[in-house]
């Protein structure tokens, strides 16, 4: 049993025929080989998975492929043009942000989300705005000033993102 | 997962008429899971994401309507709402995480009835009315037990439609883990008539009566004290013992009737 589906992925556009038990996230990684986006817990958990689908940051390990059907979907890969950095990656490289780097994708995915909704977030508000992403190496600390670090650059410079 | 029929219908009329052997998916955030543990095996999958007439927020002088596939994130964020009924955005605002806001709906919430959710207590306390394809349930009747309602098999929630407290307030006590709600206390006063909504402590959503007399004499926190709360049939799991959320009630409520009180 197969679904058409068609869908924007980072500026392409992919249809194809799929099984429609496949969740958005194996559909990234194995059928379009963007392994950016992580598989942590498989639970809704983690937040490793976060993507954006219709420039809303999502769990993809708990949306069907199906789902994405029509939709706009950006991965870590699609963030910035290639060879570029998107201000986040770049706090995230600055302000050493990641340590074994499994959470990274994720936390970046959905801190643009964050900034997007609040450009200027207290440390408090990016705290809870990391609610649904867990870093296993517990760095919270660098995380943190790498988004706040990221927003005062987009503040500064608008047209970086 | 075990294999499923899946239907994207664009418009209502299509997905009753698919629904009626089926199973509605709204956001997914407690049914997919669900279906990847083998808990739930719909053989037929109705996807309500594609029609537009479910999702929406309306602020009328009597009452708020909420379209079912309203996102968390949509009621939390919506300026209309913090103004007429602030209580229910903030509830909102609070389930889960900002990536389960984005996709969790209220019609899905409501439906699927986890005796930890957040909406059924607003939907409790404020006596909303919740609207189906077919008839419309008075909020006290629609939660009949542990992830049961009064819902009929293919019936849809299409809306539900909140009226005005003078005054109210949600608080919780989260599972650090889960972050759903080990205690979640829904206050709201109509006038001097008090209701009180408790989720999280047991089987399914109710009213304690007893704080809703004693609020509806004086609504302030201390009318609270020295309330009896009999926990013995209370929730017991690997986060807490029955006692525990018994003694966690009558704290979270205080904490409802002042944050309540402080929106002036």
């Amino acid at each position: 049993m197969s679904t058409p589906i068609s869908m924007n992925v980072n500026g392409r556009t992919v249809s194809m025929a799929l099984d429609p038990r496949m969740l958005l996230v194996d559909f990234l990684r194995v059928g379009l080989h963007l392994t950016g986006t992580h598989v942590g817990c498989d639970t809704s958990q983690c937040g490793a998975c976060v993507v954006h689908v219709d420039g809303r940051a999502v769990k993809s390990c708990t949306m069907l492929a199906v789902q994405a059907e029509g939709a706009n979907v950006t991965t870590i890969e699609g963030l910035a043009p290639a060879g570029g950095l998107h201000p986040l990656q770049e706090a995230f490289n600055v302000c050493h942000g990641l340590q074994c780097g499994f959470c990274t994708p994720g936390m970046i995915m959905t801190a643009v989300d964050l900034l997007r909704r609040n450009p200027d977030p207290t440390e408090h508000e990016v705290r809870e705005g990391l609610e649904g992403n867990i870093c296993r190496c517990t760095g919270y600390q660098n995380i943190v000033k790498s988004i706040l670090h990221a927003a005062a650059a987009m503040r500064a410079s608008p047209t970086a993102a | 997962m075990h294999p499923f029929e899946y239907l994207r219908p664009s418009t209502l009329a299509d997905a009753l008429q698919a629904g009626a052997a089926g199973g509605y998916l709204a956001g997914g955030m407690t049914l997919l899971p669900s279906m990847k543990l083998r808990l739930s095996n719909p053989a037929r999958l109705v996807d309500l994401g594609a029609i537009g007439e479910l999702a929406g927020l309306t602020v009328t002088p009597e009452s708020v309507v909420i379209g079912a596939m309203t996102r968390h994130a949509d009621v939390a964020a919506s300026a209309e709402l913090r103004r007429v009924l602030p209580a229910l955005a903030e509830l909102a605002g609070g389930i889960g995480d900002p990536l389960v806001r984005n996709r969790g709906t209220i019609g899905g919430s409501i439906a699927n009835n986890d005796p930890s959710a957040d909406y059924p207590g607003a939907v409790l306390a404020l006596g909303a009315t919740v609207v189906t394809d077919r008839r419309e349930i008075p909020g006290e009747r629609f939660f009949t037990g542990m992830f049961s309602t009064a819902l009929a098999a293919g019936e849809l929630i299409t809306r539900v439609r909140f009226p005005y407290p003078e005054r109210a307030a949600y608080e919780k006590f989260p599972s650090p883990a889960s972050r759903y709600a080990m205690v979640g206390v829904f206050v709201a006063d109509f006038g001097g008539r008090v209701r009180v909504a408790v989720t999280g402590a047991a089987a399914c959503v109710f009213r304690w009566t007893e704080a809703e007399q004693a609020l509806s004499r004086h609504f302030t926190a201390e009318s609270l004290a020295g309330l009896a709360v009999d926990g013995a049939q209370y929730n017991q799991d690997l986060h807490g013992s029955a006692e525990y959320r018994a003694s966690l009630l009558p704290v979270i409520a205080r904490r409802a009737v002042a944050r309540a009180l402080a929106r002036g």
